[in-house]
C-alpha cells in the first residue's frame, strides 16, 4: 500500500467544481421549467433526466464524439486553453457535472413549483420581474432544499465513475480519482478508498435528509 | 374598464367568457368548479388561453390572433391569492419594499411609510407574518397588493378560511380601497351574500359560462335563465302555462298544476307557452288554512319541514312550495299542517 491520497483530493476538487457548476446550470433550468411556457419545454423535462437512465458508456461515447479533439467543441477548448479536453481533469469535471445536474433539477423542481403557486405568481402580479423573484423570494424561501440538492449533488459527483472512466481515463496522478482508482488498485489502498468515500458520502447523505426534514417543534 | 373574450378548452371543461366591467367592484359569482380562477389567472397572464383578447384601460394584455401575450409582471394586475400569504422570510416593511418596486427609488420609502401608517401597521412593520394577528396579516397583504398602484386588483375568494369578524373587515378595508385608492376590483367568489354586499356589478358564471351580467338587485329580481335563478338559490321554480294575457289592463292568467294564478302583464309571450314561474321564498305570504275558500292567487298546502335559518325560518310545503317567515310569525303554529300560501301577483315573474 502507498500512502497517495491523490485520487480522493482529485475527487474532492472535481465534486467541489462539477458541484458549482450544476448548481448554476440546474437552478437556472429548475427556474426556468417552473414559470416558463415554451415549445419543446416536455421535451427539455424529459431530457433533464437522461444522464440518470442511459448507460454511463453510452454517454460516455457521445461525449467523446462531442468533445474529441477532432470535434468542432474540442478545437474550440482547445483554442481556448492550449491543451486538449479529453483526458485531464477537467474532463472529470464534465463527467461529474452532467450526472449531478439530473439529481439537482429533479430535487429542486418540486418545491420551486410549490413555491411558484403560493409566493412566486404574487411576486410576479406585484411587478417582480423573474431574476428577481429566484433571488429575493424563491431562493431564500428554498434554501434548505437548494443546500441538500447540492449536497447530495456533491456526493453523486463524488462517486462519478464510467463516464469519468471513458473520457478523462485512470491516468495516475493526473485524472485518476478515487472511485476510479478503487477499481483495479491493490487491496488495502482500495479498502481505505472505499471507507473514506462511504463515510463521506453517507455523512453527506445524513445532513441532506435533516435538511430536507427540519424536525418540527411544539 | 376591463373587456375580455377568452375561450380556452381542456379535457372535459372549457371556457368560453366575454364580458366588459367598468364598475368599481366586479364580482365573480358561480360555484367551485365554474372556471372563476381560470378567468382571474388569464387576466393575470398566469394561465393563457386559446383565444380570445383582454384590454385594461384600453391597453392590450392578451390578443391571441396578434400574439401579445404581455408577462403578468408587466399587466398592472396586482392578484390577491385565496391563501392571500406575505413572503414568510421577509418583514411586513420588506413585503411592502418589494412590492413598491414599480415606484421611483426614492419614493419608495415615503410611500411604504405612509401605508403603514394608513393600514395601522406602522408598530408591526419590523415584525414577520407570523408574529403579527391574523387581522395585522390581512392588511398587510391588503397593503402590499395596492402600494404598486395597480389599475385591477384580482381577489380569489378572498374571505375562505377567515372567521365572521375578519370578513366584516376585509368588507370595509375592500370598499375604503375603492374610494380612496380608486383601485377596481374583480373579485371571484362562490358566496352571494359576499356577493351582494360588495358587487356594483355581477357575473354568473357556470360551467365556463357567463349566464348573466348586470348589478346583483337587478339581477336577483330578473334571473334571465332557469340555471341563473337556481345559482342564485331561488327555491320556488315551478312549471306553469300562460291561459290568459291583456296588456290592456296589465294582467295575465297563469296555470300551475290544477290552480289558476294572476299576474301583470307578460310582453313577449304567447297565450299556451309553457313556463317557469320564479318566487323567492321571503315573497309568498303565509297563514294557517283556517277552512275558508281560498281567495284570489291563494293556494292551499301542506307544511312539510321547518328549516332554521340565521335570520328566518324557512318553511317548506307540499308542492315544492318554499317560504320564508321571521321566527316570531311563525311561533306555536309550526305543528298546523293545511296552510294557505299566497302568490302575490308583483312577485310572479316568469322565465
Amino acid at each position: 500500500m502507498d500512502g497517495n491520497w491523490f485520487p480522493l483530493w482529485l475527487s474532492l476538487r472535481v465534486a467541489a467544481i462539477a458541484t458549482l457548476i450544476s448548481l448554476v446550470i440546474g437552478l437556472w433550468l429548475a427556474d426556468l421549467l417552473t414559470h416558463c411556457q415554451f415549445r419543446g419545454k416536455q421535451w427539455v423535462e424529459a431530457a433533464v433526466g437522461l444522464p440518470l437512465v442511459l448507460p454511463p458508456t453510452v454517454i460516455g461515447y457521445y461525449l467523446l464524439v462531442l468533445l474529441g479533439r477532432s470535434s468542432p467543441l474540442g478545437q474550440l477548448y482547445q483554442w481556448a486553453f492550449g491543451s486538449p479536453l479529453i483526458f485531464t481533469w477537467q474532463a472529470a469535471v464534465v463527467a461529474s457535472t452532467l450526472s449531478a445536474i439530473p439529481l439537482l433539477v429533479k430535487s429542486t423542481l418540486t418545491v420551486f413549483q410549490r413555491l411558484e403557486l403560493s409566493h412566486g405568481r404574487a411576486a410576479r402580479s406585484l411587478g417582480a420581474a423573474g431574476w428577481r423573484v429566484f433571488w429575493r423570494i424563491t431562493l431564500p424561501l428554498a434554501h434548505r432544499e437548494v443546500t441538500a440538492a447540492g449536497l447530495l449533488a456533491f456526493a453523486r459527483a463524488l462517486g462519478e465513475f464510467g463516464v469519468t472512466l471513458m473520457i478523462a481515463g485512470s491516468i495516475p496522478g493526473q485524472t485518476q480519482t478515487a472511485a476510479v482508482a478503487i477499481y483495479g488498485a491493490d487491496t488495502m489502498y482500495a479498502r481505505l478508498l472505499v471507507l473514506a468515500l462511504s463515510a463521506i458520502v453517507l455523512s453527506l447523505f445524513l445532513a441532506a435528509h435533516k435538511l430536507e426534514h427540519p424536525r418540527v417543534r411544539g | 374598464m376591463i373587456q375580455a373574450k377568452l375561450s380556452k378548452r381542456f379535457a372535459g371543461f372549457s371556457l368560453d367568457v366575454e364580458f366588459e366591467s367598468s364598475a368599481g367592484i366586479t364580482v365573480l359569482f358561480g360555484p367551485d368548479g365554474a372556471g372563476k380562477t381560470l378567468v382571474l389567472d388569464a387576466i393575470a397572464g398566469f394561465a393563457q388561453p386559446d383565444a380570445g383578447r383582454i384590454l385594461l384601460d384600453d391597453v392590450i394584455l392578451f390578443d391571441a390572433a396578434a400574439r401579445v401575450n404581455i408577462p403578468p409582471q408587466r399587466r398592472n394586475c396586482s392578484y390577491l391569492f385565496r391563501n392571500h400569504s406575505l413572503f414568510p422570510h421577509l418583514t411586513l416593511r420588506e413585503n411592502l419594499m418589494f412590492a413598491a418596486v414599480r415606484r421611483p427609488r426614492l419614493e419608495r420609502h415615503r410611500r411604504v411609510n405612509e401605508i403603514l401608517e394608513r393600514f395601522e401597521l406602522t408598530g408591526v412593520s419590523g415584525e414577520r407574518a407570523h408574529q403579527i394577528s391574523a387581522s395585522q396579516r390581512l392588511r398587510g397583504s391588503l397593503a402590499r397588493v395596492i402600494i404598486g398602484g395597480p389599475r385591477l386588483l384580482l381577489l380569489d375568494q378572498p374571505w375562505s378560511g377567515l372567521d365572521a369578524t375578519l370578513r366584516r373587515e376585509l368588507h370595509s378595508l375592500l370598499r375604503q380601497i375603492h374610494t380612496e385608492f380608486k383601485i377596481a376590483m374583480l373579485l371571484a367568489t362562490g358566496d352571494l351574500e359576499e356577493c351582494f354586499e360588495l358587487a356594483d356589478e355581477m357575473l354568473l358564471l357556470r360551467e365556463g359560462r357567463l349566464l348573466q351580467a348586470g348589478e346583483p338587485r337587478k339581477i336577483l329580481d330578473q334571473p334571465a335563465s332557469l340555471d341563473a335563478a337556481r345559482m342564485l338559490g331561488i327555491p320556488n321554480l315551478l312549471e306553469a302555462e300562460v291561459i290568459a294575457l291583456d296588456p290592456g289592463r296589465n294582467s295575465s292568467r297563469l296555470r300551475w298544476q290544477d290552480q289558476e294564478l294572476s299576474g301583470t302583464y307578460f310582453p313577449g309571450r304567447m297565450l299556451g307557452d309553457r313556463v317557469w314561474l320564479c318566487m323567492r321564498a321571503e315573497e309568498l305570504r303565509v297563514s294557517v288554512h283556517n277552512g275558508s275558500k281560498p281567495g284570489i292567487n291563494q293556494v292551499r298546502a301542506k307544511l312539510l319541514r321547518v328549516s332554521e335559518k340565521p335570520q328566518s325560518l324557512r318553511l317548506e310545503f307540499s308542492g315544492g312550495i318554499f317560504a320564508e317567515v321571521a321566527p316570531e310569525t311563525l311561533a306555536s303554529r309550526a305543528s298546523e299542517k293545511e296552510w294557505l300560501i299566497e302568490f302575490p301577483p308583483q312577485a310572479l315573474r316568469i322565465l
